[in-house]
């Protein structure tokens, strides 16, 4: 029996009675890696800013190991994390400063030792005394995943984790993410534009239009499901609301 | 399917000096970066005790009212720039995680606000002391005015400016997260709002009747009457002193009030991760 470390049922979130996110839900379990697809505006970063405790929703609830995010979110944040592009560490502090301070932050037991084993584990010597703000976007990308693993955290959400890297950096990091889940047990779930990453990555993927999770499944599934051989096609399709049997699916009429 | 069980660790129950620690840590390594922000913290409590020094001696030849206590000008300007420096420290501790787009990892750390508020309050005592201590120090050189001759006095007036400020520095803050970037400039222009009525420079008396209502409600009008109060006439007034706390702690606590009231109207209008952009 699997142990679900994400837990969301019904959730929505409205502005001025227009919906952003409608009525999602879905359980994540430890070891796992579960993403959120869905072109911009989908619903897809209020999603996580609701996990996280960022953003309170209008209906439904999140649970995070076992905690209501939106009573208890202080119970579990120390076992959470995350990264985004919507956020930056103080600029003018160097990485070395940042990181003790998240350490300090997240009550790691041993700040300078954890420090010092994520400078090596994500290869961050090289910038260690640069200011934050002078680093490169693939160099703030490894910062910003060794503040995110600061805690060695149970739970992991990433939004975008590989935006605006260069094909070998990103690959880089899905090894990395890859190789602390597989030692760690940690749940991820990550939002990204990237589908070889989503299939490399990923377990199951929620496919997300208009708010609202319009599909599910494995990344073999949904290529299975929607007849397609890239998931990149599949995106295609649930963004452009054309399912397999849309006889207006360019091609459609040849098959 | 079972629901793992979290298991929150010792230090994430009740408040931890060990997260306060670490956002003064941040401010500090921040202040220690850049020579400017601290030349700047000394700058205008320096300039203004020098400014006011001048206006002390000339009044003296002239005014008996300063001739007999020649040090009431110069620590008032000092005084008043501990209300000013104290909201301005806590003002600008929180606008560098608005500036550096650092709330969001804030607000999901283990930080809590009460926290956060705290270090803030840190941070505006050091970068009050830091100010304020060199023109103190320069009044004795230039002027033979020691504010430290004020004794304890000096502490409980200085404690009750300070917390004034904090008040001023959550309500400038909430006013921040409501409205966004765009009203940080009200970080500066907030305090002189009271100005008028806080009697820094001449007694409550001579305010209109009406005003004099509003500015017995007001802490700083209080302390400043008290600080004359010892400089003019050598008496320190128990009852000033508790009315100032008790107006103080009204404030603060409606000050956090509306902090927290903004934090949770921010997380509702999603702005934490808007805010700074």
């Amino acid at each position: 029996m699997d142990k679900a470390v994400i837990e969301v049922a019904g959730l929505s979130k409205s502005y001025n009675g227009k919906p952003a996110v409608a009525e999602v839900g879905f359980r994540v379990a430890a070891g796992e890696t579960v993403a959120l697809l869905g072109a911009n505006g989908a619903g897809k970063t209020t999603t996580i800013s609701m996990l996280l405790g960022l953003l309170l929703p209008s209906a439904g609830s999140v649970r995070i190991l076992g905690e209501d995010m939106v009573r208890h979110r202080h119970r579990v944040l120390g076992r959470m994390n995350f990264s985004s592009p919507y956020v930056d560490l103080p600029r003018r502090l160097t990485v070395r400063q940042n990181l003790t301070v998240f350490a300090m932050l997240y009550g790691v037991p041993a700040p300078r030792r954890r420090v010092a084993q994520l400078v090596e584990d994500l290869e961050l010597r090289p910038f260690l005394t640069q200011r934050s703000g002078s680093l490169s976007a693939g160099q703030k990308t490894r910062v910003s995943l060794a503040k995110a693993l600061i805690n060695a955290p149970d739970v992991l959400l990433l939004d975008e984790p590989t935006a605006s890297l260069d094909p070998d950096s990103g690959d880089w990091v899905r090894g990395y993410l890859e190789d602390y889940q597989r030692r760690s047990g940690a749940a991820i779930l990550l939002a990204s534009h990237n589908m070889a990453e989503v299939e490399r990555l990923c377990d199951q993927v929620l496919m997300m239009r208009a708010g609202r999770i319009v599909d599910r499944g494995s990344p073999s599934a949904l290529l299975q499901r929607y007849g397609r051989a890239r998931l990149e096609d599949v995106f295609l399709d649930v963004a452009r609301a054309r399912r397999r049997d849309d006889p207006d699916r360019p091609g459609a009429a040849a098959e | 399917m079972t629901v793992l069980q979290a298991q929150p660790p010792a230090w994430s129950r009740g408040a931890s000096a060990r997260r306060i620690a670490a956002m003064v840590l941040r401010h500090l390594y921040l202040l220690r970066s850049s020579w400017p922000r601290i030349f700047e913290l000394m700058y205008w409590p320096t300039i203004q005790m020098i400014l006011w020094g001048f206006i002390t001696l000339f009044l003296a030849t002239t005014s008996s009212y300063i001739a007999e206590a020649a040090g009431v000008l110069i620590s008032a300007v000092l005084l008043w720039d501990v209300l000013f420096r104290g909201q301005l420290g806590f003002s600008l501790s929180f606008l560098e995680e608005v500036w550096s787009r650092n709330l969001g990892n804030l607000c999901v750390s283990p930080l809590k606000t009460g926290e956060f508020l705290t270090a803030l309050m840190v941070m505006s005592l050091l970068r009050t002391l830091l100010g304020i201590l060199p023109a103190a120090g320069l009044a004795i050189v230039f002027y033979e005015v020691s504010v430290f001759e004020m004794g304890l006095a000096l502490i409980a007036f200085f404690a009750n400016l300070l917390v004034m400020g904090w008040a001023i520095g959550m309500f400038v803050a909430a006013l921040i997260l409501r409205v966004g970037q765009g009203a940080e400039n009200v970080a500066w222009l907030a305090i002189f709002l009271i100005a008028p009525i806080s009697a820094i420079y001449y007694p409550v008396a001579v305010l209109p009747d009406w005003l004099q209502f509003i500015a017995w409600g007001l802490p700083t009008a209080v302390v400043f009457e008290g600080m004359r109060a010892v400089l003019i006439e050598g008496v320190f007034s128990l009852p000033l002193l508790l009315r100032a706390i008790l107006l103080n702690l009204l404030y603060l606590g409606l000050g956090a009030a509306a902090f927290f009231y903004s934090f949770q109207v921010a997380r509702r209008r999603g702005l934490l991760l808007q805010i700074g952009e």
